[in-house]
């Protein structure tokens, strides 16, 4: 296997920077328009290939585009992401376009709302070209968990883009979006960014609303960018970050400068390297890269010194006891009654709820609904549910711990590189350790960032996991822009 | 907490949670879950006997974190037929369900 060499693709290419992309827009080199009309024609020329976008909102877009193009010939000033062409992972609802969440059950249902993330690019000038793919209700770490199909990893089309924001990660990879939005509720925007190449942010609970998420794990689900480089990431994420009155988890701590803070160079940061990381299960490769990462982040004048976080290891069965729990609870809102599939066949009211659920959720779904239901049934929920969230407290003060001697903590994003379609889906507890390394920061709600750093000897993308303290994201940008900046 | 669960609880858990099961799915259900559970019962091992819950990660976040309380106010909500647009059956009022009580 190490011997294997992935298929040369001709479907990755690097997204032009937001600064290269304004720059055109403001000295009228290129309208907005333009670049939305090229994003769709390469979406019409390799969307089937990979599977990335469920549908389009053209008329939307190109509505956009125009506007922001009058804003430019008037000399009128112009949003932080004018004319930038972003994709919005299909859990968020996008007024008027079909938002399916990955499922069967939402088919054809199309939301009266934006999502605030949505909004907000919106109203910054972006300009939002479709839905992307995603495991059905961001369930999954490979992306087939989709009804409608699994995308594919444009650096091998052989492999998984990851998940559950494969989608996402994929369109950034592929050039079919200049940035996008994705979601993470146990590593669903690090890993898949991780596997397709591209920077994912991870930001504190709290950050970003949650207004117009479809909802998985309440205590956990957060929304982040994508980007094909650290600054624009950090620019993007200024734009959708800040308290919303529709989220009562929304924080109020003021919003940073996160791609001036980038700037900063990481020098005089102290880096923690958790040695639970790099255990057993750690591909050689990804290793080999990590450890070069490091030594490039020494280099631009860090200190690095190694750092123990025991409860790592308790991290995956606290996260799917939190998880499925929160998840049996939020999915049950999917009856047939206001929204999304109903089941035809259906005599009483209690059959067309169980026949409409069935026919409506896939397998990995009802799997968590069921799990999450019995350790929250009678008998069963303080041996699982209660023990699960007390464990998790103890995973949330250890990185507290760790933080009063270090800025940031530095780890691989995912223990191995992309792996094949089809590997791992008999074994869902395989598919579930694929998340070994993101679990952690979701269950303690710090922030983090994934970038780029380097790749194995078939040309398969290696992540870095850059981590944070709670609203530190500059902190976490800086180290990231060091590792990027190395790459060369 | 190791898994023990058993064809009769599988049952009754998809009952709770709405869910008809076929045979073949009730079938690889119980294996999964109890292969989940063997897997999660490694948390035994920690002793959490003094350890305080965490439901909700805020106050690990600390600082100006969230605003929980605000003035009560009026402001429009939906529009109704919007929303009503979106569901399988109505009378534009309210939602359809099958009938729920014989007579």
């Amino acid at each position: 296997m190490p011997s294997e060499t992935a298929k040369p693709s001709n479907l990755v290419q690097k997204p032009k920077t937001f600064a290269e992309l304004r720059e055109g827009i403001l000295v009228g080199r290129v309208k907005a328009g333009d670049i939305a009309h090229s994003y769709y024609d390469r979406i019409e020329q390799i969307n089937s290939e990979l599977n990335i976008y469920l549908s389009l909102t053209k008329e939307r877009a190109l509505a956009q585009a125009a506007k922001v193009d009058e804003a430019a010939s008037k000399g009128d000033p112009l949003g932080p992401l004018a004319g930038i062409p972003v994709g919005i992972k299909d859990v968020l609802v996008v007024r008027g376009a079909p938002s399916t969440a990955g499922s069967k059950i939402l088919k054809g249902y199309q939301p009266p709302y934006d999502a605030t993330a949505v909004s907000r690019l919106e109203t910054a000038g972006a300009v939002l070209l479709g839905k992307l793919n995603c495991d059905e209700f961001a369930m999954g770490s490979s992306n087939e968990n989709s009804a409608y199909g699994p995308v594919r990893n444009p650096v091998d089309t052989e492999r998984v883009p990851g998940g559950s924001s494969g989608g996402s990660a994929a369109a950034v990879a592929a050039n079919l979006a200049v940035a996008t939005l994705g979601t993470d509720t146990g590593g669903s925007i690090r890993q898949p960014a991780s596997f397709c190449g591209v920077v994912g942010v991870l930001p504190t609970y709290g950050r970003v609303s949650r207004y117009g998420l479809i909802a998985f794990a309440s205590s956990l689900d957060r929304i982040g960018p994508f980007a094909g480089n650290v600054r624009d990431a950090a620019t993007l994420l200024s734009v959708i970050a800040g308290y919303d009155a529709s989220d009562a988890t929304s924080s109020s701590t003021p919003v940073g400068d996160y791609a001036a803070e980038s700037d900063k160079g990481a020098e005089g940061l102290r880096i923690g390297v958790p040695e639970e990381y790099f255990g057993e299960g750690l591909d050689p490769e990804v290793r080999e890269q990590i450890e070069k990462g490091i030594e490039s982040l020494r280099n631009s004048g860090c200190s690095v010194r190694p750092i123990s976080l025991p409860h790592t290891r308790s991290a995956i069965p606290t996260y799917y006891l939190v998880a499925t729990a929160e998840a049996s609870a939020n999915l049950a809102r999917f009856d047939g009654v206001r929204y999304g599939y109903r089941s035809p066949s259906s005599a009483t009211l209690a059959d067309m709820y169980s026949h409409s659920r069935d026919e409506g959720f896939g397998a990995e779904v009802k799997r968590r609904i069921m799990l999450g239901t019995y350790a929250l049934s009678a008998g069963y929920y303080d041996a699982y549910y209660l023990k699960a969230q007390k464990v998790r407290r103890l995973l949330g003060e250890e990185f507290l711990r760790a933080f009063a001697d270090v800025d940031a903590i530095v780890t691989p994003t995912a223990p191995t590189p992309a792996f094949k379609l089809g590997e791992k889906t008999g074994d869902p507890l395989a598919m579930y350790l694929a998340d070994i390394y993101t679990v952690t920061a979701s269950l303690a709600g710090i922030c983090g960032v994934t970038v780029p750093c380097g790749a194995t000897k078939a040309g398969l993308p290696v992540g870095m996991q850059v981590l944070a303290s709670h609203m530190n994201e500059g902190t976490a940008f800086r180290v990231a822009r060091a590792v990027e900046a190395a790459q060369g | 907490m190791a898994g023990n669960v058993k064809a009769e609880d599988v049952e009754r858990v998809a009952e709770l949670a709405h869910l008809k099961l076929s045979p073949d799915e009730a079938g690889s259900m119980l294996h999964d879950l109890n292969a989940i559970l063997d897997y999660v019962a490694q948390l035994d091992e920690l002793d959490t006997s003094s350890v305080v819950p965490l439901a909700q990660v805020s106050e690990l976040v600390g600082g100006s974190g969230t605003k929980p309380l605000r003035e009560d106010q009026r402001k429009p909500s939906l529009e109704r037929s919007a929303v009503m647009a979106q569901a399988p059956e109505t009378d534009q009022a309210f939602f359809k369900v099958p009938k729920v009580i014989e007579r």
